[in-house]
C-alpha cells in the first residue's frame, strides 16, 4: 500500500515540477510548484517524519508560495505570457540537465548504500527538541543559533531593501 | 514497512526535482519563476537528506535536523529575494533578467 502511494507522489512530483518550469503562465507555475511542495510534505508523512512534513505544509506551502503568489501579483500582468527562451539555450540547459542527471544517479546507483533495515527511529519531536537544543553529542545548538541570528538579518534586511525611500 | 522501497528511487526522484529546477534556472528569463526553480533545487536536497538519514542512519536525526536548516535557509532567501525583486520593480517597472544591469556600469 505504502509502495503504490509513493509511486502516485512519485510520478505528481515528476510531472508537476517539469510543468512548474516550462508553463508560460506565472501564476500557474506557482500553483504547480505548491503541488510539488505538498506532495513532497506527503512523501515525508508516509516515511513517517510528521514534524518535518508540518514544517513543509507550514513554511514552504503556507509562507514562501503566498510570499511568491503575491509577488507575482504585485509585479505582473495577469496576461502575461512567459518568455521560454531561444531554443539553443533550451537545448543547451535540457543536455546539461540530462547528462547532469544521468551522471549524479550512476554515481548513486553504484554507490554502497546497504539499508540498516528497521532500526528504532528517534522522530518523535520530543527527541527533535532535545537534539536542537544540545550542545553534547548529536546536538545542534550552534547551528541551530546561527539560523536563528541568519533568520533575524534577513528580516531587517528585507524590511530594509523593500521599504519606500 | 518503507524498507521495500529501495533507495535508488528517492534518489531518483530528488535528482530528477533538482535538475528540472536547474533547466528552469537556465531557460527562464523572469526573476519571480527563477525564484522558484531555486526552491524546487532546495527541496530536492531535503528528499536527499531525509531519504538517506531514513534509510542509512534511521538511529540518527542529522538529516532531519539538517532539513529543517535548509527550509529556515529557504525562507530567508525568499524573502530577501522577493524584497530585491519588489524593489527592481519600483525601478525598472519590470523583472526581466536582461534588464537588471543598472548597478554594472
Amino acid at each position: 500500500m505504502e509502495g503504490i502511494i509513493f509511486y502516485l507522489l512519485a510520478i505528481m512530483i515528476m510531472v508537476f515540477s517539469i510543468l512548474s518550469v516550462t508553463t508560460r503562465r506565472i501564476l500557474r507555475a506557482a500553483v504547480y510548484l505548491l503541488f510539488v511542495l505538498l506532495s513532497t510534505a506527503a512523501l515525508y508523512l508516509i516515511l513517517n517524519y510528521t514534524f518535518l512534513a508540518v514544517v513543509q505544509l507550514t513554511v514552504y506551502a503556507g509562507g514562501i508560495i503566498v510570499l511568491i503568489v503575491f509577488s507575482i501579483l504585485l509585479t505582473s500582468h495577469i496576461n502575461d505570457r512567459l518568455e521560454l527562451g531561444t531554443l539553443t539555450r533550451r537545448i543547451t540547459a535540457g543536455l546539461i540537465s540530462l547528462v547532469g542527471f544521468i551522471m549524479s544517479f550512476w554515481v548513486i546507483a553504484t554507490a554502497d548504500l546497504s539499508p540498516k533495515g528497521e532500526v528504532e527511529s528517534p522522530y518523535d519531536i520530543h527527541a527533535i527538541g532535545i537534539s536542537l537544543m544540545n550542545y553534547g553529542d548529536h546536538g545542534f545548538v550552534l547551528a541551530f543559533e546561527l539560523i536563528s541570528v541568519l533568520l533575524l538579518a534577513a528580516m531587517i534586511g528585507s524590511i530594509v531593501i523593500a521599504k519606500k525611500r | 514497512m518503507l524498507t521495500t522501497i529501495p533507495i535508488e528511487h528517492f534518489s531518483f526522484i530528488a535528482l530528477f526535482m533538482f535538475f528540472v529546477g536547474l533547466y528552469g534556472f537556465f531557460t527562464r528569463t523572469n526573476l519571480i519563476t527563477m525564484l522558484m526553480s531555486i526552491e524546487l533545487i532546495l527541496n530536492a536536497v531535503n528528499i536527499h537528506f531525509v531519504a538517506f538519514n531514513k534509510i542509512l542512519h534511521p538511529e540518527f536525526l542529522q538529516g532531519h535536523i539538517f532539513s529543517l536548516f535548509v527550509i529556515a535557509v529557504a525562507a530567508a532567501e525568499a524573502a530577501v529575494a522577493i524584497a530585491i525583486i519588489i524593489n527592481v520593480y519600483r525601478k525598472l517597472k519590470d523583472i526581466e533578467v536582461k534588464d537588471v544591469s543598472t548597478m554594472k556600469y
